[in-house]
């Protein structure tokens, strides 16, 4: 097989070296076995060190590359490079403070992510096997359980851009509505009283940015309307 | 006043099915009166006026605009929300809505009942 060349333009930012963020140009040669925009990245850092990625599993497990390729918020080790235009135009994930190249400060991420509690509560004694559920009850839990925590939905949603400090994001509320929608556990009310508020849910204007952009395929849209649901039956 | 991020209001639910609310009810207010309005012989000042001399219309016409500013009110409110952040220019942004808002329903309330 002839070895393919592709076009980059790299997003560049070195804080110790750099008064301002800048696009780097990149004519790279790929090896045959080089199938994703992560084996790219992978082989470009061997020819030019100072460039700045995370990475970890490679297989869309740990949600660490999530980057923001030709204007739309993915995973660069499931996307196909053949799949993408070029020259492919990498940034970091849009809203969130960069601390070099394509990685981002995700602390602001995460704090939503723990202000919901992400954590099953029940103060009953343990039982002396397992919280059992029913296969339904279980069933509800599919789309929710099986998010990474990438934040490529979070970073795409404008409401989070702009009050990233008060909305909790597409990420947050999915993980709100897991244990909301959890028959084990025991604070649906204080979880209800916590989200309900302008800021915290309400900022969500159903742009569903989240669904386009998750690699996951999940839908936070969805599940923050069960959370809206959940409060109408509370309080009519 | 410390510098510190407070959520928690424990609102936004009423709001979010009043806008919803609102929003159907000016849907079929506005189809019904379209239908109404098309199918007047002639369409003149008297004609036009003499659909709004039957209380009902008024009465309903008049919900329209009720729900029409209660709408924009939570629709401009949410804009303010997003963009404007000092406190107090939000503050400020809110109650002017809120007296243009009042101003207009009085308004509308006169107009109709002029007609």
């Amino acid at each position: 097989m002839s070895k393919r060349t592709i076009q980059l333009k790299m997003y560049r930012y070195d804080p110790d070296k750099d008064d301002k963020p800048y696009m780097q140009d990149y004519t790279l040669e790929l090896e045959p076995s080089d199938k994703k925009l992560l084996d790219a990245l992978v082989r470009l850092k061997s020819k030019d060190d100072s460039l700045s990625f995370r990475r970890s599993c490679r297989e869309g497990v740990c949600g660490s590359d999530a980057m923001n390729v030709n204007g739309k918020n993915r995973l660069a080790c499931l996307t196909d490079i053949d799949s993408l235009p070029q020259p492919i135009v990498l940034r970091p994930l849009p809203g969130l403070p960069v601390i070099r190249d394509l990685i981002v400060d995700m602390t602001q991420f995460f704090k939503q992510y723990h202000s919901i509690k992400p954590y099953l509560i029940n103060d009953a004694p343990a039982p002396e096997r397992e919280r059992l559920q029913s296969p339904e009850d279980r069933e509800e839990l599919n789309g929710l359980y099986e998010c990474i925590l990438c934040a490529c939905c979070s970073t795409s949603c404008p409401s989070f851009w702009w009050n990233p400090d008060k909305f909790v994001g597409p990420a947050g509320l999915l993980a709100a509505y897991r244990f909301l929608a959890d028959t084990r556990d025991e604070a649906t009310s204080e979880r209800l009283d916590n989200l309900e508020d302008p800021y915290r849910l309400f900022r969500c204007h159903t742009i569903m940015n989240c669904v386009d952009v998750c690699p996951k395929s999940l839908n936070p849209t969805r599940a923050i309307g069960k959370i809206k649901d959940m409060m109408v039956s509370r309080a009519v | 006043m410390v510098k510190r991020i407070v959520v928690g209001a424990h609102y936004g639910l009423r709001d979010w099915i009043a806008q919803r609310a609102t929003a159907l009810f000016m849907v079929i207010f506005t189809v019904l009166f379209a239908a109404a309005a098309l199918g007047l012989p002639e369409m003149t000042y008297q004609t036009w006026s003499g659909l709004f001399r039957n209380s009902l219309v008024r009465f309903f016409a008049f919900l329209f605009f009720l729900a029409l500013f209660y709408h924009a009110w939570i629709g401009v409110r949410d804009i303010f929300m997003d963009y404007i952040k000092p406190v107090g220019v939000r503050l400020t942004l809110h109650l002017v809505t809120i007296f243009l808002l009042v101003g207009y329903a009085g308004w509308a309330a006169q107009i109709l009942w002029r007609l």
